[in-house]
């Protein structure tokens, strides 16, 4: 198992080198294989304009059968983006990140969704349940059982007992 | 095994033995009568009005079922067995559903089942789902890997050699990688393939497991399923238990969708109960469907029956019978009382009780608005938070006619005070009722729980008795049995008490009150006896004095079982709260 992940990563390591990202990602750190930093900025117009965050990849050694942990970093001032799937913990919502991963979904591939995730955003909020779920979430975000909605959306955050929708 | 009472064939031939070593208590109790049988209300053979007829299945007799289901579509649509088998699943193991939405539109049905790739365009003509067909979709937007030298399968499950592939998973290219893919022809490496089934089934406990791309909603049939996990690919330890847990998963799954089937609830027990009596909500109003699925024990020690005897029939909780409700998911017996009430009790208790213990020993009522008020300090005149009524403390009339007397109470026995107090009293009366019955529900539950205590002291009795009389191992069983019969009395008992809190006020509730009464009195001096020290010269005296109120405690409790499940049959029962399936009470008196 630890052999097929760092394989995978060390390929998908040596792809970004050799192609680079695609455009408004970049590779921030990638010193091992269990985690990785991305900038991620959106093209274009949108409401995120002029902004630049940064994601965390945390893999274990069941990647890519299971999914990476992903979220926003938000320490060192760092503030997860005001969007209506993204907690601000920097916890993230996103059905492919869950019950639709599929282990051909790649690191840049994730950072692309999330990317165009912010990009079609309408109207900048924090999730409904925010307060409630940064008070009890647990560290690792792929301990959350949420419940999605739509293609990657999502409504609520299910206590861990909950069986995932 | 159907119900302890096929066993009672056997009767005839110790019927003189008095004691026997059994664990089968039923066979004990007709045993024990044999020399009592005045005391006997029960004809041997005949169906207990308590009792629900159910039988016991094995996970293969559970499987022989499905396959009798898979076999049925199998023949109706002229389809394989995997496909029979995930069309089933998809529609919950809803026969007459499956076959009408099929004959409507079988290409939307096989789609929805992961079975057939849908097309672009709809086509009409292709029933048989499970045959190679080129996949129109153009998967191979990961990772920009190249699809141009992507190798075809011709039948599915088979791993095949192609040239220059290179697994999108794990990056592995070299030329004796083997692959394999769904009908969706998404080819991945035999080892990614065993990894991702065995993760899907052990971590996520998944028996429709999609295939590995993105988005492709085609299910693994169990053919594929088998040959990943039976091949060289992955830990071989790994993989058996991962096929035999995916077994599970879909005999689960099967039990699930079923009505009339209930998987027992025992940690590590595989065993299904089938109880059709019991599959329809309507009649749970009737009776109280308490099975056993056979087994004894917990977790990997579960036994069967059967082993019990070969080991001696140790006491203890290990050897405790696999006895569950199948209309509710209370555990254990909740004989006589029917499911709806008992989890209607179950819920105020989790409400109530505590809560209500504190209320009702530290605050008092507002006699205007019926606020709960504490009072934690500062003299007795009152101004309610709520209503701003003023009170005393003391007597609870009014303040206004207390004049200037600010720290004492003498107007005890004035009228407004008297009815103030009449009004608290009432509405601390029905607090009072709930908790006398609470406190006997759970005294009996506690003891029930004690009862693990009793069966080890009463093992050492039991050792004690052979070492100090010239009785055998054999004939010390009466022991046993006793405390086996007070176990099973206290959880009858126990929720009598929550039923009779239900019961409307009149004489059926009277005489199910009597009942119990001599039903806990013989229980209490049973009990009583077995906690007796033992003097060797009185030993046979004290045998005889236990089995004669085991068979008296045994009989008073099938009276209260009995009753109650006619009464239930005959409608008798009327219930002082709304309780689902019954009328509506006609007055709120208890």
């Amino acid at each position: 198992m630890a052999s097929i992940s760092s394989r995978r990563l060390a390929k998908e390591l040596n792809e970004i080198h050799a192609q680079g990202c695609p455009v408004g990602i970049e590779l921030k750190q990638a010193d091992d294989f269990v985690t990785w930093r991305f900038s991620i900025e959106v093209m274009g117009e949108s409401l995120y304009k002029g902004e630049k965050h940064l994601l965390q990849f945390r893999f274990d050694p069941s990647y890519p059968i299971s999914s990476p942990a992903v979220q926003f970093v938000v320490e060192d001032g760092r503030e997860a983006p005001i969007h209506p799937h993204v907690y601000s913990n920097g916890h993230i919502c996103a059905s492919i990140l869950g019950n639709e991963w599929s282990p051909v979904l790649s690191v840049v591939a994730v950072c692309v969704t999330l990317q165009s995730m912010l990009a079609s955003c309408k109207k900048k909020e924090r999730p409904v349940d925010n307060d409630r779920y940064v008070k009890n979430a647990p560290d690792n975000p792929k301990k959350t059982r949420f419940h999605y909605d739509g293609p990657y959306l999502f409504l609520r955050y299910l206590p861990a007992t909950a069986t995932r929708d | 095994m159907s119900s302890d009472y096929e066993f009672s064939d056997d009767d005839g031939d110790y019927y003189d033995d008095g004691d026997m070593m059994d664990t089968q208590e039923d066979e004990d109790d007709d045993e024990m009568m044999g020399s009592y049988d005045d005391f006997k209300i029960t004809p041997k053979g005949k169906h207990k009005s308590y009792e629900v007829e159910y039988e016991s299945l094995s996970q293969d007799a559970v499987e022989q079922l499905m396959s009798a289901d898979v076999e049925h579509i199998c023949g109706i649509f002229g389809v394989d067995r995997d496909a029979a088998l995930l069309l089933l699943r998809s529609m919950s193991w809803n026969k007459e559903r499956l076959i009408e939405k099929y004959m409507d539109n079988a290409t939307s049905v096989l789609c929805a089942a992961g079975i057939q790739v849908p097309e672009p365009t709809p086509e009409t003509s292709r029933p048989h789902s499970t045959t190679a067909r080129r996949s129109t979709r153009s998967t191979n937007k990961f990772l920009g890997l190249s699809s141009a030298s992507k190798p075809k399968s011709p039948t599915p499950p088979a791993a095949t050699s192609p040239k220059s592939f290179v697994c999108p998973i794990c990056f592995d290219d070299s030329p004796d990688l083997t692959t394999r893919a769904l009908v969706c022809e998404h080819q991945f490496c035999t080892g990614c393939w065993a990894t991702y089934i065995c993760s899907k089934i052990r971590d996520e406990g998944e028996h429709a497991i999609r295939c590995m791309a993105e988005g492709c909603h085609i299910i693994a049939p169990d053919t594929f399923v088998r040959t990943v996990l039976s091949s060289e690919d992955g830990d071989p330890e790994e993989n058996a238990l991962a096929l035999s847990r995916f077994h599970e998963l879909v005999v689960r799954h099967f039990v699930a969708s079923n009505a009339s089937l209930k998987y027992c609830p025992y940690p590590g027990c595989t065993n299904t109960v089938s109880c059709p009596s019991a599959s329809s909500k309507s009649s749970l109003i009737l009776m109280v469907p308490t099975v056993s699925c056979g087994a004894r024990g917990i977790g990997g020690q579960s036994v069967s029956a059967s082993q019990v005897l070969e080991k001696g029939g140790g006491l203890g909780i290990q050897a405790k019978e696999h006895k569950f409700c199948f209309g509710c998911p209370i555990d254990g017996d909740h004989r006589p009382l029917i499911c709806t009430v008992a989890r209607m009790w179950i819920k105020k208790c989790r409400d109530d009780s505590e809560t209500a213990n504190w209320i009702k020993s530290n605050t008092k009522e507002c006699t205007n608005c019926l606020s709960t008020i504490e009072k934690n300090g500062g003299c007795n005149h009152m101004t309610c938070k709520k209503c701003k009524h003023e009170f005393c403390w003391v007597c609870m009339g009014p303040w206004s006619e207390h004049g200037t007397q600010w720290y004492s109470c003498n107007r005890y026995d004035e009228k407004a005070g008297i009815d103030a107090r009449d009004a608290q009293s009432r509405s601390r009366a029905s607090l009072e009722r709930y908790l006398h019955y609470y406190n006997r529900w759970a005294n009996h539950e506690q003891s029930a729980k004690l009862s693990i205590d009793l069966y080890a002291k009463t093992e050492k009795k039991m050792e004690d008795m052979q070492v100090t009389s010239a009785l055998t191992w054999i004939e010390v069983q009466f022991m046993k049995k006793a405390v086996e019969e007070v176990d099973k009395c206290r959880m009858t008992l126990k929720w009598t008490y929550a039923m009779a809190y239900y019961l409307a006020k009149g004489n059926e509730k009277d005489l199910f009150e009597d009942n119990q009464r001599d039903l806990e009195k013989a229980v209490e001096d049973l009990s009583e006896l077995l906690e007796s020290p033992i003097e060797p010269e009185t030993i046979p005296q004290l045998r005889q004095k236990v089995t004669d109120k085991t068979v008296y405690v045994q009989n008073r409790n099938e009276i209260v079982l009995e009753d109650t499940a006619n009464g239930f049959l005959e409608g008798r029962w009327k219930w002082n709260a709304v309780v689902e399936g019954f009328d509506e009470p006609e007055r709120l008196e208890y």
